[in-house]
């Protein structure tokens, strides 16, 4: 497949998003497990939810460039019953107003209990409103997910790791990103999101790499002999009917050497998993406030790369169609 | 319920393209119309079509033999294409088994494009929609025409007739027929998406003549020197009256 820019920076910024936010309200749950001191609402959650929001709307912008009728965009509500891409239409508005609202409830301060359970968890709204965009973000991992692998035809997605993949790598970004921004303001959860995020890039290492195995041992379940019905051994394709140009030859080819794309792979596979871990590791020993910075950034820019040899990697079964010009 | 479809015989397509060309010209001033073409007398044309003619060899040289196959959206009677659209601008016709894209609904998202394994939507760079082939939807069913041109424009420009245009769920129909009679096939059914229409394969044709059909044991003017068991005696032909 040709990777659409618009599609990369929609999918890993939702994640950032999505992971983010879930790493706000893993603190609303530690702070009231009193694991780890109350944080100060206003700053810590208001601004976070906000810092979320963003992420979310950049990526719902950069979505928009990949329609050819922006305009028509609010008709992809009414096919949720079929389709996943009409699901995540649906879920990531849902999770913004989620988002939106608990920013909200923090930052005019209505946290106060509404009801005690056990007399021990104070629930107050913002938990509830938080506990409702926490199943909004994994809603949403699922269906960005599954608009790819619930193609059959595209085998490299059509698999379950495609879910846990898009789900792991969207939380480490979003607790890496929670930890870069808890060095910058200097508050004290860095080890605390740290943490987590070298725990989700490293779950995220192990399934991105079975995806990868997975990938190489695949198997085309097609070929030529069944795309045209001529049942000979020898085989090849003279002429694809045209000597120009055409959707079928630009949307489904990513049109790079081998070479070029081993080289993303290996630039992913060190940027996104070991070496923000290397750089957060050295930020604990160093108690450095930058280092965590340059691990997100590191980390989104193997994002960006992963995401793209995600696409280049599925071979479109269409394209056994398209061998030779003349 | 009726489906539409084309049965496609590679055994008499010559590749001429008359399909691709007369498709082109109905179908961008009918009723699915444009179909633009970006810098056609430039450097990189592109365009949009709904037909395209390939050519593909089969065997080792010298012993090889060209197949020219017409490519076309296939009508799946369980189409990939259409659960996968968020807008619901993608749809099979319920009376005649057609798939069709609403041209005001389509967002322009791509998504069906990438759900057919047989590439056979194309978008339309224009006016930002997707396109396919539309079996002449607004040819078949208009009862204006006469019931011979109430066909697909390929199959009435084919000239070697190797194109049959019916209804493939009524067993007594042409191509019902020829599906059944000829070894009708479909393309890549390993998928499932139980394509509508179907290609007939290339077959040998071959006479077999024997010796003696070549020669006339009665020839009157004895041409050839054709040796009877016992003697024949004059032919009717040979006596003169």
């Amino acid at each position: 497949m040709h990777p659409a820019f618009s599609v990369i920076f929609l999918t890993t910024l939702i994640g950032i998003g999505q992971g983010l936010f879930l790493a706000l309200y893993t603190g609303q749950v530690y702070a009231l497990a009193n694991l780890i001191p109350v944080q100060e609402s206003l700053g810590f959650y208001a601004i976070g939810s906000l810092v979320a929001l963003l992420f979310l709307v950049l990526g719902l912008i950069s979505s928009v460039f990949h329609l050819g009728r922006p305009e028509r965009a609010w008709r992809a509500v009414t096919m949720w019953r079929t389709s996943w891409l009409s699901r995540e239409v649906i879920v990531l508005p849902l999770f913004m107003f989620l988002v939106f609202l608990y920013g909200v409830i923090h930052f005019y301060g209505w946290t106060q209990p509404l009801f005690t359970v056990a007399d021990t968890l104070a629930v107050d709204l913002s938990l509830i409103i938080g506990f409702m965009a926490s199943i909004a973000a994994f809603a949403l991992f699922v269906c960005t997910a599954m608009i790819y692998a619930s193609l059959k035809f595209l085998q490299e997605w059509h698999t379950p790791l495609t879910v846990l993949n898009y789900t792991l790598l969207g939380l480490a970004s979003g607790f890496m990103f929670a930890a870069a921004f808890s060095a910058y303001v200097s508050l004290g959860l860095v080890s605390l999101f740290g943490t987590w995020a070298v725990i989700f890039t490293l779950l995220g290492a192990i399934s991105r790499a079975a995806s990868l195995v997975r990938n190489r041992n695949l198997r085309d379940k097609y070929g030529l002999r069944t795309a045209i019905g001529v049942r000979h051994p020898t085989l090849k394709q003279l002429s694809q009917g045209f000597m120009g140009g055409a959707f079928n030859t630009r949307e489904f080819f990513h049109g790079r050497t081998p070479a070029a794309l081993r080289l993303i792979k290996v630039f992913f596979m060190l940027a996104v998993f070991p070496l923000p871990i290397a750089l957060l590791a050295t930020a604990y020993i160093l108690e450095s406030s930058s280092l965590p910075i340059a691990a997100f950034a590191l980390q989104y820019l193997g994002l960006i790369a992963e995401r793209w040899y995600f696409f280049a990697e599925a071979k479109h079964p269409q394209n056994i169609y398209y061998q030779s010009m003349a | 319920m009726t489906q539409l479809a084309l049965v496609i015989d590679l055994n008499v397509c010559v590749g001429c393209h008359a399909c691709v060309t007369s498709c082109k010209e109905w179908n961008s001033s009918g009723w699915a119309g444009p179909l633009p073409d970006e810098r056609p007398y430039d450097a990189d044309p592109s365009g949009v079509f709904f037909n395209r003619v390939q050519t593909f060899e089969v065997g080792c040289f010298p012993n090889t033999e060209t197949v020219h196959f017409p490519k076309s959206c296939l009508h799946c009677e369980d189409p990939p294409c259409v659960p996968v659209c968020p807008t619901g601008a993608s749809y099979k016709r319920e009376d005649n088994g057609i798939v069709l894209v609403d041209y005001d609904k389509c967002i322009g998202c791509k998504y069906c494009a990438w759900a057919c394994p047989y590439g056979a939507r194309e978008i339309d760079a224009k006016n930002k929609v997707m396109k396919k082939c539309t079996l002449c939807v607004d040819r078949v069913t208009d009862e204006s025409l006469p019931e011979s041109e109430r066909k697909p424009a390929c199959v009435l420009a084919c000239p070697t007739s190797a194109r049959i245009f019916g209804d493939i769920h009524d067993p007594d129909s042409a191509a019902s027929v020829a599906i059944r009679e000829q070894g009708g096939y479909q393309l890549q059914p390993e998928w499932g998406t139980q394509p509508a229409n179907h290609y007939l394969p290339r077959r040998r044709s071959q006479m077999q003549i024997h010796e003696d059909e070549l020669i006339r044991a009665d020839n009157p003017l004895r041409k050839e020197e054709v040796e009877m068991p016992i003697e024949q005696g004059d032919t009717l032909d040979d006596v003169a009256w």
